[in-house]
């Protein structure tokens, strides 16, 4: 699904390297999950992967589906099938969380070639699949993502993957400002989408989201590279004892 | 001495082809006015209240001629409403429905030849309460000259809008055009005006609302490549009344858009609010002069601008509070979106208060487009273009708030939204 390369990457506005050399390939149904200590990389990752500007890609490539995602627009990304599910979701007033929803959910579809959704067909869709985020039809009338309280924010940003219904989903500190419910609520709206050959990247800190969503793989990154790759246990074992030993195992 | 003279040689060239007609009911109200605007004489670009937006078009003796005389086509189609069609500043009685509506008694300036009692109370009254303590020369030159508008006495709640259509066919037309709305106590009535009257515009609207009354104004301008537009409107709001008037402004090179409004009765309220799109050589100007006269009256100014490739947009507003007046909330807000860096918003909010127990605030801001929220669209899958434009709309959305009737506001969002394709950011 999604084939990354010796990915090196620096800031644009400055002389700093952030990701020294990424190799990472994940199949088609998998999920991956990305540990580390900050700093270390990971959500420049996820950035550079959507086509956020303010970074330079020095080497390598990262191909979805064997198309080359760096070539292309943040929009054509997203029409190919990759979702970021953002750290810290934007606000934006003035712009109805229900027109966010369908512009981008017909904007996708015109991309691809495929006919747009009627607003009965689109509202017959959404409001089904907010009902098992728990998200009210007054989350859907507001402003996308303003007055949102953190748990809201992150299942608005489900609902947007279930609604635009993407082949590589690359969740970024998904888990962060959740409480144990919203974290199991947040959970759930992912494990539904899995399966279809749907392939996740979670970035976490912590083993309590893997606890909710299981992984096929775990990579730790640390200083712009991925230093160890592992199964599940990996995971428990930085839980356990921190990023120290396999740190200085790297070395 | 130099200046005062200039400005009566500016106003003997501006008056020099107009004709005037001292006949009838409104003879000696032009009268006055001519007088009240001989000791005036035209604005110049050094007064202060001139001071962001040069008068030279607006006082010329004639507009630039070859102007084009293209058109928009027409808003509000699928609503029911009162057509009432100006050609070239000229009433067009075939083009326009009847002149007959529930609640409403109407008559045309050029034809309203005998005794028309209330209009003999209200003509040039509010234009000439209006002149202090700032001078608006060019409204009572239109008290004095106008030929043409309409006269709308409101007695009941009609049933439908009154819809004022302007078209330009001749190029060069010069278009005065003075209307009169008197709105009797718990009356109501929604105005609504679009498209371009000329290639150059002087428009006067004097609305006076009595006890208990609504007015709801809302105004189209554009995207007509005329040489200049000023309005006025001047409102006199009653106890437990309401005025709105919203405007949408589409480039035009040079286009003012003064109101005045006085909330002389207690517990009444003045909105007045405008989105602009401007592209190129384009100047917008809103100027807005709220007087606070009486106790818990509400007032709100929500003017939002976007602008491009070096247009220029104007607000001046000002809230006066009076002696007394206590218990006022006034409300201001100008604000602009630049979508690049030779654009410019020039802003001058004023606020004199004299009364001790009042909630007073403004802001006015100007800023780029929002990169985090662009991407976040585009990280969506929605292009640059579209992703753009919907946070323009975005931008300009508290202002289309401001707009009561959800019908009116979607048909205003929808040209919009036609605007911006065209411009193709």
């Amino acid at each position: 699904m999604l084939e990354i390369k010796n990915l090196h990457v620096k800031l644009e506005e400055e002389d700093k390297v952030i990701l020294r050399g990424v190799d990472l390939k994940i199949g088609a149904g998998e999920v991956h999950a990305i540990m580390g200590p900050n700093g270390s990389g990971k959500s420049t990752l996820s950035y550079v992967l959507s086509g956020r500007d303010g970074y330079q890609v020095t080497q390598g490539s990262a191909l979805l589906e064997g198309q080359e995602l760096l070539e292309m627009e943040p929009e054509a990304r997203a029409a190919a099938g990759l979702f970021l599910a953002f750290q810290y979701p934007v606000e934006i007033p003035g712009v109805g969380n229900m027109t966010f929803l369908r512009t981008a959910v017909n904007a996708q579809r015109k991309t691809r070639g495929e006919p747009e959704l009627t607003a009965g067909e689109f509202l017959k869709v959404v409001r089904e699949k907010a009902k098992t985020l728990q998200i009210d039809a007054d989350m859907l009338k507001r402003p996308v993502n303003v007055g949102f309280s953190g748990g809201e924010k992150k299942r608005n940003e489900i609902l947007q993957m279930a609604m635009l219904e993407p082949k590589m989903c690359i969740l970024d500190e998904t888990d962060s400002g959740l409480d144990v419910d919203a974290m199991k609520l947040v959970s759930e709206g992912v494990n539904a989408l899995r399966g279809a050959g749907r392939s996740f990247l979670v970035i976490t800190h912590y083993q309590r989201l893997l606890d909710h969503i299981k992984p096929d793989v775990v990579h730790i990154m640390a200083a712009g590279r991925i230093i160890k790759t592992g199964g599940p246990e990996l995971a428990l074992e930085v839980e356990n004892n921190g990023y120290a030993d396999l740190l200085a195992e790297a070395e | 001495m130099a200046v005062a003279q200039a400005k009566q040689d500016a106003l003997a060239a501006r008056i020099a082809g107009l004709s005037f007609d001292a006949a009838g009911w409104q003879g000696a109200l032009r009268t006055e006015a001519l007088a009240r605007l001989t000791a005036m004489g035209l604005p110049a670009k050094r007064d202060e209240y001139w001071r962001y937006t040069n008068p030279a078009t607006l006082v010329a003796p004639q507009p630039a001629v070859g102007t084009a005389t293209t058109e928009e086509p027409a808003l509000f189609t699928d609503l029911d409403c009162l057509k009432l069609v100006f050609v070239d500043g000229q009433f067009d009685a075939a083009q326009s429905d009847p002149l007959a509506l529930e609640g409403v008694s109407l008559a045309v300036l050029s034809q309203a030849k005998a005794d028309i009692h209330w209009a003999a109370d209200l003509f040039g009254q509010l234009e000439a309460r209006g002149q202090s303590p700032v001078q608006r020369p060019l409204a009572t030159l239109n008290t004095a000259f106008a030929g043409e508008g309409v006269l709308i006495h409101v007695t009941g709640k009609p049933s439908k809008p009154i819809s004022l259509i302007y078209r330009a066919t001749s190029a060069g037309c010069d278009a005065i055009l003075h209307h009169c709305v008197k709105m009797e106590a718990g009356s109501e009535l929604t105005l609504l005006e679009q498209g371009t009257a000329g290639a150059r515009v002087n428009l006067v609207t004097e609305v006076d609302i009595a006890d208990g009354a609504r007015f709801h104004h809302i105004r189209a301008q554009g995207r007509v490549e005329n040489d200049s537009t000023l309005t006025h409107i001047f409102a006199r709001i009653g106890q437990e009344a309401a005025f709105k008037s919203f405007t949408m402004t589409a480039d035009g090179k040079l286009t003012r858009n003064e109101a005045v409004m006085e909330l002389l009765g207690n517990d009444s309220s003045a909105h007045v609010a405008g989105a602009a799109l401007g592209e190129g050589a384009v100047q917008q100007d809103d100027t807005v002069f709220i007087t606070h006269a009486a106790e818990r009256c509400e007032s709100r100014q929500v003017f939002k601008k976007v602008l491009k490739n070096g247009a220029v947009g104007v607000f001046q507003g000002k809230i006066l509070v009076k002696q007394g007046a206590q218990k006022t909330d006034g409300y201001q807000i100008s604000q602009a979106l630049l979508l690049d860096g030779d654009s410019q918003f020039l802003a001058k909010p004023e606020l004199e208060i004299y009364a001790d127990d009042v909630k007073c605030s403004h802001g006015s801001t100007s800023g780029a487009i929002d990169e985090t929220a662009l991407f976040y669209l585009r990280s969506r899958g929605v292009p640059l273009r579209a992703a753009q434009s919907l946070l323009v709309l975005a931008f300009l959305a508290e202002a289309i708030g401001e707009i009561e009737d959800e019908a009116i506001a979607e048909a205003i969002s929808a040209r919009l939204q036609v605007w911006l394709d065209w411009h193709e950011q």
